[in-house]
């Protein structure tokens, strides 16, 4: 065994693989020798050895240090072995697990069987003797040229093959890394799935589980980032806190939708709410939850959406068809307005002024003049003139 | 006698491509009705899109506004799908306009020919015709063929036409 040397059990450019075995034990000669079981691999050029367990702790032998080989059956409680005989190490070898062996042969015990084909492929590679007519850029040491010793790389082909090693090291690297990635990836599924049967669970029993439970449960999966399925039910059923929530927006907006002509852009409600409240702030997506809710409630105010997506909370008294017929009076009295101008004229935001104008449109009252001066609403002539 | 522009030329929403599906129709309408009337007026039988862009029809300086060439576009399908209006080119670079469809010049001719035959006279071609081309009046012809009240024949020397 003091013929191997450690290996990273890459192979050479000219170099393939002939055949690997599994379950393989190695041998000392008659004695177990102080490895595990392992992979043995048979290429053009050597025979390799690692262990199953320690990727790291791989040995190789080249095939040119073996002189002749042959089998050994199985018996009651013994694997197949095959027994290889070696010639003397070079003087020059690289390190090894053995420092020195009395015996000058190895064995090859076959756990897991297998040792038929292998025995067959290393007698095709020992008959063939490829490794002579490929040679490595780096020759390995053999026994008839321990004199000469080992020829260091040099040159070209040196670099090149640094190169390719270092390559090969950074494949196995990246690939080892996203193999955590991907483990992590399926306990992350699992997780998911639990917590929605979980919640699944929770609305079926809706009875059973106090509320007080529920909402911690709920707040412990919206800590871990997974949004409660049942919140996103129709403002009818939306939680206790929206509920309250409502009620109490439903205050704190009355006088200031009055201010301002009774609509609101829903930034300029949160924006409102939360310089009030000072501490304990509201999310944006709690405020639209209650926000939807104002009609159930019959709070005095609601929640719309206009087509071009822009929310605004408005009072329920207030009417869109007064505003619009204001607007047009506005804008046939002007001859013509851009939202901007609009938006002074009346004291509104320009996004709200804008939408007006746009409804207003869209209901066949105004037209637009869209030019590099920008966009400009008139009345609409089209319909009103012959 | 100059030509009258409609009030709509002089109105800037005119010139934008409405939005609103309704005010679009009318102004639509109002586009075609122009560029008929402004052909007929100058007797102009093909277009040049590329030329029409800056003719003061889609191009009003006065107020600064012209008609996005998209619009144009759609002016003229919509010229077409009435039939006053066909493509040249498949790139639509060029089409020729007809201000009085087929149809209407064939019954134009009929009835100076109906005319002329009663009174006997030398036939000149009133004023209404000069500048007719040649391609308008062939197809006016076959209109009327197609009526059943003439025929194209084919002469020696030409073409004659055959009036029942």
């Amino acid at each position: 065994m003091d013929r191997f040397t450690w290996s990273n059990g890459l192979l050479e450019m000219n170099e393939t693989l002939v055949i690997q075995q599994r379950g393989v034990k190695l041998y000392d000669g008659e004695d177990k020798a102080k490895l595990d079981v392992g992979i043995a691999l048979l290429s053009t050029h050597q025979l390799i050895w690692r262990d199953l367990k320690n990727h790291e702790c791989c040995i190789a032998i080249p095939l040119s240090q073996i002189i002749y080989f042959e089998e050994q059956a199985a018996g009651i409680g013994k694997s197949a072995k095959i027994v290889v005989h070696l010639h003397a190490s070079p003087a020059n070898k690289e390190p090894g697990p053995y420092q020195q062996s009395k015996f000058s042969y190895f064995k090859l015990s076959f756990k897991e069987h297998g040792q038929i084909e292998f025995f067959r492929r290393l007698t095709e590679e020992l008959s063939q003797k490829r490794w002579e007519s490929t040679p490595m850029s780096q020759p390995i040491p053999t026994a008839t040229n321990s004199q000469t010793g080992r020829t260091r790389a040099v040159g070209i082909v040196g670099i090149e093959r640094k190169i390719e090693e270092r390559r090969k090291e950074t494949e196995k690297n990246i690939s080892e890394a996203f193999e955590d990635l991907s483990k992590l990836m399926v306990k992350a599924k699992e997780m998911v799935e639990l917590s929605r049967s979980i919640a699944n669970k929770i609305k079926d029993k809706q009875g059973d589980i106090t509320e007080d439970e529920t909402i911690r449960f709920k707040s412990y999966l919206l800590s871990m980032g997974i949004a409660n399925p049942v919140t996103r039910e129709t403002h009818g059923s939306g939680t206790h806190y929206h509920l309250q929530l409502a009620k109490q927006l439903g205050d704190i907006l009355l006088a200031p939708l009055e201010e301002r002509g009774g609509m609101m852009a829903l930034t300029e409600v949160y924006c409102l709410v939360n310089r009030a409240r000072g501490m304990e702030l509201l999310s944006p997506e709690d405020l639209v939850n209650a926000c939807k809710m104002f009609e159930s409630l019959k709070q005095p105010l609601r929640l719309r959406i206009f087509d071009s997506g822009v929310m605004v909370v408005q009072l329920q008294s207030h009417s869109e068809e007064e505003m619009i017929s204001s607007a047009l009076d506005n804008v046939t009295d002007k001859g013509s307005l851009t939202a901007e101008e609009f938006a002074k004229l009346l004291g509104l935001s320009v996004l709200l002024s804008k939408e007006r104008l746009l409804l207003a449109e869209k209901m066949g009252h105004l037209c637009r003049d869209d030019s590099v001066e920008g966009l400009r609403f008139y009345p609409n002539l089209f319909n009103s003139q012959a | 006698m100059s030509f009258e522009w409609p009030w709509q030329y002089n109105f800037p929403p005119f010139f934008t491509l409405q939005p609103n599906v309704d005010t679009r129709q009318k102004q639509l309408a109002a586009w075609c009705s122009l560029a008929l009337s402004y052909c007929r007026h100058h007797k102009l039988y093909t277009l040049d899109i590329m030329e029409v862009q800056e003719s003061p029809v889609f191009n009003h300086k006065n107020i600064d506004r012209k008609l996005s060439t998209e619009a144009i576009l759609i002016v003229f399908e919509e010229l077409r799908k009435k039939g006053n209006l066909e493509w040249l080119d498949k790139n639509k670079t060029q089409c020729l306009v007809m201000w009085r469809r087929p149809e209407e010049w064939g019954k134009l001719i009929y009835q100076w020919v109906s005319r002329s035959a009663m009174v006997n006279s030398c036939n000149t071609f009133p004023p209404e015709f000069h500048g007719l081309e040649e391609w308008m009046l062939i197809r006016s012809l076959q209109a009327l063929q197609t009526d059943g009240k003439a025929e194209v024949i084919t002469m020696d020397d030409g073409k004659g036409v055959k009036f029942f």
